[in-house]
C-alpha cells in the first residue's frame, strides 16, 4: 500500500485526492444503476408517506362503523368502498400500515441493538464466552421460531397491558398514544426477543475477524477501553452486513406480523394491521373479493419493494457478493 | 460421523425439553384458565375439575408428573379443548394429514424450484432468468395467506374436479399444497441460481469441459452435486416453515391436521394439547435439521472430513 503512490504519476494522484468517494458515496452510485432497486426504493418512500405524511393532514377514521352502509363500492367518499362494517376500506389499509410497518421497524431496530452487543461482545472477547454465547444462539435457533414468537407474545400480553395502566394512571400520558403502543408492543418484544439470532450470528462473525486487525491492536495499545474499541472501531467496519441484513429483515418481519394477525394472535380489534384485513377479507371471499385483493396487493407490493431495495442495497454495498 | 450423530442427538434433547419447559410454565402463567367459558363455575367444581386433571399440585410437582407420565409411560396427558380424547390420540389422527400435505408441499417446492434455478443460472440474465427469478421473488412475496385465497377465488371456483375447501378428495391436496410450496420453490430457485452460477466458473468444470465432456454431462453430473448445496442448506428453515406455514393453511382449506389444533390449542389454553404439538414439532424440528446435515456431509465430501 504504502509503495503505491511511487508508481503512480503525481497527477492522477491529485485526480484522485479530488474525486476521493467514500464507500457510502460508492454504494450509492451502484444502487442508482439498479433499476429494480430504484423502482423499489420509489416504492417504499410512496407507502411511507402515505401511511406516515398523508394522516397528518387528514383525520384518519378507520374504526368508524356504519352499518347502513356495508360492503360500498368505491366512491368520491370512500375510495376504496366500505367493509362488512360499513367502514372505510382506505383508511383501515392506512391505518394498517402503519401498524405493519411500525411493529416491523421497531423490532428491526431492537434486533440490530441486541444482535450488535451481544454478537459484538461474542466476537470481540472471543474464547470460551464465544463459544458458550454462541451455542446458546445455536440452540435457540434450532427452535420452531413462530411457535417461540406466539407463546412468548401470550406470555407478556399481560405485563405490557399492567404497564400500559400504569403509564396511563400514574405518570399521565396519553391514554390513546398509551394504548395504541400497548396493541403493537407484545408484537414487536416477542418477534424481536428471538428475530436478532441471525444478526448476532452476522455481527459475532464480523467482530471476530476484525478484532485480529492491527488498527484494532494500534487502538489498544492507545490505551482505548474495551467498549470505545467495540463501538468506535470494530461497529463502524462491521456496518455494511449489518445494515444489508437489516434491510432484508424489514419484510420478513412484516411478513411474521401479518401471519401471527392472520391467525388471530396479533394485533387485537378493532385495530388492523394488513394480516388481520387480510384474514377478515377472506370471509368474504365469495362475496366481495376487493376486501381481501386490494389490502393483499398492497401488502405484497410493499414485500417486493422492500426485497428488491434491499437485493439492491446488498449489491451495492458487498459488490463481490453480487450474484450477477 | 458418530460424533455428529452423538452431539446433534444432544443438542435435540436440551432444545426439546427447555422448549417444552418454556411451553409448560408459559401457559400456566397465563390470566383465566382452560376450564373457563362463558358460563361461571362454581369453585369447588373447579377444583374438582382441576384435581381430575391432576393439576391440584404447585407447577413443580405438575413438571414433574408431566415428565414422569412423558417418559416413563409415553403418555402426553388429555385435551381439555376436544373433550375425552388424549393429545397422543389427536396427534396420531391428525400429523399423517399434516405429513402429507407438508411432504407434497415440499416435493412440489423442491421439484419446481431446483430445475428453475439451474435453468436461470444456465441461460443467465436471459429471458428464462429474469421470468424465473422474477417468480421467485413473487414466491417470496406473496405469502399462502394471499395465494390461498386467489387460488380458492380462481382455480377452485373454475375447476369442476377442484374444491375450495375440505379434505375428502385426492384433488384437495392440490391447492393447500401450491399454497404452501410456492415459498418453498422460490427461495429453492434463488438459491440454487446463486449455487450454480458460483460452480460453473470454478476451475473443475472448465477442466471437463476442456476434455469434452458433454454439456449436460457437465452440469447433471458435475455442476449440480455442487450447485444444490445451498438449496440443501436451506431445507431445516423449509421444513420449519412448512411447519409454520400448515398453520395457515390448514386453516384456510380446512384441512383437519395438526396445525389447526395448534392455533385453538393456544386460543384455548389447553395446557397438555399444546405442550404436545410443541414437543413434537420440536422433535420434527431436530430430526430434519439432523437430516439435513447428513445430507449435507453426504454431498460434500470437504465437510465430512472435518467432523
Amino acid at each position: 500500500m504504502n509503495g503505491s503512490a511511487d508508481t503512480i504519476p503525481a497527477q492522477d494522484v491529485a485526480a484522485r485526492a479530488e474525486q476521493g468517494t467514500s464507500l457510502w458515496k460508492d454504494a450509492w452510485l451502484r444502487l442508482r444503476r439498479n433499476k429494480l432497486a430504484m423502482v423499489g426504493l420509489v416504492l417504499v418512500v410512496l407507502i411511507l408517506a402515505a401511511c406516515f405524511v398523508v394522516p397528518l393532514f387528514i383525520d384518519l377514521d378507520p374504526n368508524t362503523q356504519r352499518l347502513d352502509r356495508k360492503f360500498e363500492a368505491p366512491s368520491a367518499t370512500h375510495w376504496l368502498g366500505t367493509d362488512q362494517l360499513g367502514r372505510d376500506l382506505l383508511h383501515r389499509i392506512v391505518e394498517g400500515g402503519q401498524i405493519s410497518l411500525l411493529v416491523a421497524f421497531f423490532a428491526t431496530f431492537l434486533t440490530g441493538i441486541v444482535g450488535i452487543l451481544y454478537g459484538g461482545i461474542a466476537g470481540y472477547v472471543g474464547g470460551r464466552v464465544d463459544s458458550v454465547m454462541m451455542r446458546i444462539v445455536d440452540g435457540l435457533l434450532a427452535m420452531p421460531f413462530l411457535i417461540i414468537v406466539i407463546l412468548f407474545r401470550e406470555l407478556i400480553k399481560v405485563p405490557v397491558e399492567k404497564l400500559s395502566d400504569w403509564l396511563i394512571a400514574d405518570v399521565g400520558l396519553s391514554t390513546d398514544l398509551v394504548l395504541r403502543f400497548g396493541n403493537i408492543a407484545p408484537l414487536i418484544v416477542a418477534i424481536a426477543a428471538f428475530g436478532w439470532l441471525t444478526m448476532g450470528r452476522i455481527v459475532r462473525t464480523q467482530a471476530a475477524s476484525l478484532v485480529e486487525l492491527e488498527f484494532v491492536e494500534a487502538a489498544r495499545s492507545l490505551g482505548l477501553g474495551h467498549g470505545r474499541i467495540l463501538l468506535r472501531h470494530i461497529l463502524p467496519n462491521a456496518l455494511g452486513p449489518i445494515i444489508i441484513y437489516a434491510t432484508l429483515t424489514v419484510p420478513s418481519f412484516i411478513l411474521y406480523e401479518a401471519t401471527l394477525s392472520f391467525l388471530g394472535l396479533g394485533i387485537e380489534p378493532p385495530h388492523a394491521s394488513w394480516g388481520s384485513l387480510i384474514k377478515e377479507g377472506a370471509n368474504f371471499l365469495e362475496t366481495r373479493p376487493a376486501l381481501i385483493l386490494i389490502p393483499g396487493l398492497v401488502f405484497s407490493t410493499t414485500l417486493f419493494a422492500l426485497n428488491f431495495l434491499g437485493d439492491g442495497l446488498r449489491d451495492a454495498l458487498d459488490p463481490k457478493s453480487s450474484k450477477d | 460421523m458418530i460424533k455428529l450423530v452423538l452431539t446433534r442427538l444432544v443438542q435435540a434433547i436440551v432444545v426439546v425439553f427447555a422448549l417444552v419447559s418454556f411451553t409448560f410454565f408459559a401457559v400456566r402463567m397465563l390470566p383465566g384458565n382452560p376450564f373457563v367459558n362463558e358460563k361461571a363455575i362454581p369453585e369447588h367444581i373447579l377444583e374438582q375439575t382441576k384435581a381430575a386433571y391432576g393439576l391440584d399440585g404447585n407447577w413443580l410437582q405438575q413438571f414433574a408428573i408431566y415428565w414422569k407420565n412423558v417418559l416413563l409411560h409415553g403418555d402426553l396427558g388429555p385435551s381439555f379443548s376436544l373433550y375425552g380424547r388424549t393429545v397422543s390420540g389427536i396427534i396420531a389422527q391428525s400429523f399423517p394429514v399434516s405429513l402429507m400435505l407438508g411432504g407434497f408441499a415440499l416435493l412440489m417446492g423442491v421439484g419446481v424450484g431446483l430445475p428453475l434455478g439451474a435453468l436461470a443460472a444456465l441461460r443467465r440474465n436471459g429471458v428464462i432468468d429474469y421470468a424465473s427469478m422474477l417468480l421467485a421473488m413473487a414466491g417470496i412475496c406473496v405469502p399462502s395467506f394471499v395465494l390461498g385465497p386467489l387460488l380458492q377465488l380462481y382455480v377452485a371456483r373454475n375447476v369442476d374436479w377442484i374444491s375450495v375447501a375440505g379434505w375428502e378428495r385426492p384433488s384437495d391436496i392440490l391447492l393447500p399444497s401450491i399454497a404452501l410450496g410456492t415459498g418453498v420453490a422460490a427461495y429453492v430457485a434463488r438459491l440454487t441460481r446463486g449455487g450454480m452460477l458460483e460452480v460453473l466458473g470454478q476451475d473443475f468444470i472448465r477442466t471437463a469441459r476442456a476434455k469434452g465432456v458433454p454439456p449436460g454431462t457437465v452440469v447433471v453430473r458435475h455442476a449440480l452435486r455442487g450447485a444444490v448445496l445451498p438449496a440443501v442448506t436451506y431445507l431445516g428453515p423449509a421444513f420449519a416453515a412448512i411447519i409454520t406455514g400448515s398453520f395457515v393453511v390448514e386453516t384456510i382449506f380446512q384441512v383437519p391436521g395438526m396445525g389447526q389444533h395448534f392455533v385453538t390449542s393456544v386460543t384455548s389454553q389447553d395446557y397438555f394439547l399444546l405442550q404436545g404439538l410443541v414437543m413434537f414439532y420440536g422433535l420434527l424440528m431436530a430430526a430434519a435439521n439432523f437430516g439435513v446435515d447428513v445430507a449435507l456431509a453426504a454431498l460434500n465430501p470437504r465437510l465430512r472430513s472435518k467432523s
